[in-house]
């Protein structure tokens, strides 16, 4: 990805992340955890993590942040915008991430860089003698193009495929614990 | 180029917003999106490792990427069941303000 384009989503993806904890309207805080996360998906696909960026959008701004609004709108909180901030936690969360923001710079500035490895025709073709020589894997590293969802697919079902099982039971765990938790109390 | 501390940076700036909006906001719902900032931003780090960190054969590291998507979908699971232990908190007390939230102090 072109350095400038790099800069571009990070501020975006920064200037939404300051303006959730800015705002006083929840609503308003939630549009720009999606203006974040869109500009996170952006840094995303420019890292050639195309699937991960796709779900990022998909399923943090389309179905998580749409549920954050749900609420908000079901619990009609009105008396938030008047209230005044109090001053110690405000200090105390500078200062916490003054502290941090300190501490990262300090160790950033001390541990080895590194540039991006090359992903061009000839890393991509020499690649492509780790995977089955008939398959779309294979064809695809072949032709220069980075199949980013097949070899998610690939490692997920063949390295991760009991915790993908265990996944299906967690989500269908949160989902019964939703129903439950959100049924109303009889008497 | 950005370089790998670049993208380090970056993370560790939402990181921090994402503390700072746990620290010093006082609504439950906005303390709960900026817990979302603070995993995206560690996501952030796991994929910028997979990329720079290229397993042997010069691909991408796909096990960081593995690891994204496990939590991604933690996350979405974690999200529905916070936002109905909230709705269920707002039902008994009226209140998401975590100031008004005391029973608990000694």
């Amino acid at each position: 990805m072109p350095s400038y384009l790099f800069w571009l989503f990070s501020t975006v993806m920064l200037i939404g992340g300051t303006a959730v904890i800015a705002f006083r309207n929840p609503v308003s805080s939630a549009l720009s955890v999606v203006t974040c996360f869109v500009g996170l998906a952006g840094l995303f696909i420019g890292l050639s993590a195309f699937f991960v960026g796709v779900i990022q959008i998909l399923v943090y701004t389309g179905a998580v942040m749409v549920l954050f609004l749900f609420i908000i709108m079901l619990l009609d909180l009105k008396d938030e915008e008047r209230r005044a901030n109090s001053l110690a936690p405000v200090a105390a969360g500078l200062g916490l991430v003054i502290a941090f923001v300190v501490q990262l710079i300090g160790i950033l500035s001390r541990s080895p860089d590194k540039s991006l490895p090359p992903l061009d025709h000839a890393t991509l073709a020499s690649a492509a003698a780790d995977y089955l020589p008939s398959g779309k894997i294979a064809a695809s590293l072949n032709q220069g193009k980075l199949p980013d969802v097949h070899l998610i697919g690939h490692t997920l079902f063949t390295q991760y495929n009991l915790p993908l099982q265990i996944l299906g039971v967690l989500l269908l765990v949160a989902t019964v614990g939703v129903v439950v938790l959100s049924k109303k109390q009889a008497g | 180029m950005a370089t790998l501390n670049d993208y380090l940076l970056v993370s560790g700036l939402l990181f921090g917003i994402g503390l700072a909006g746990v620290v010093l906001r006082r609504n439950i719902i906005i303390v709960f999106m900026c817990l979302e900032l603070m995993l995206s931003a560690a996501n952030l780090t796991l994929v910028a490792f997979s990329r720079f960190n290229t397993a042997p054969n010069g691909l991408p590291d796909y096990n960081g990427q593995m690891l994204v998507f496990f939590v991604i979908t933690v996350a979405a699971a974690e999200v529905a069941v916070g936002l109905a232990i909230i709705v269920a908190l707002y039902r008994a007390r009226q209140t998401i303000h975590t100031d008004e939230l005391t029973s608990l102090k000694g």
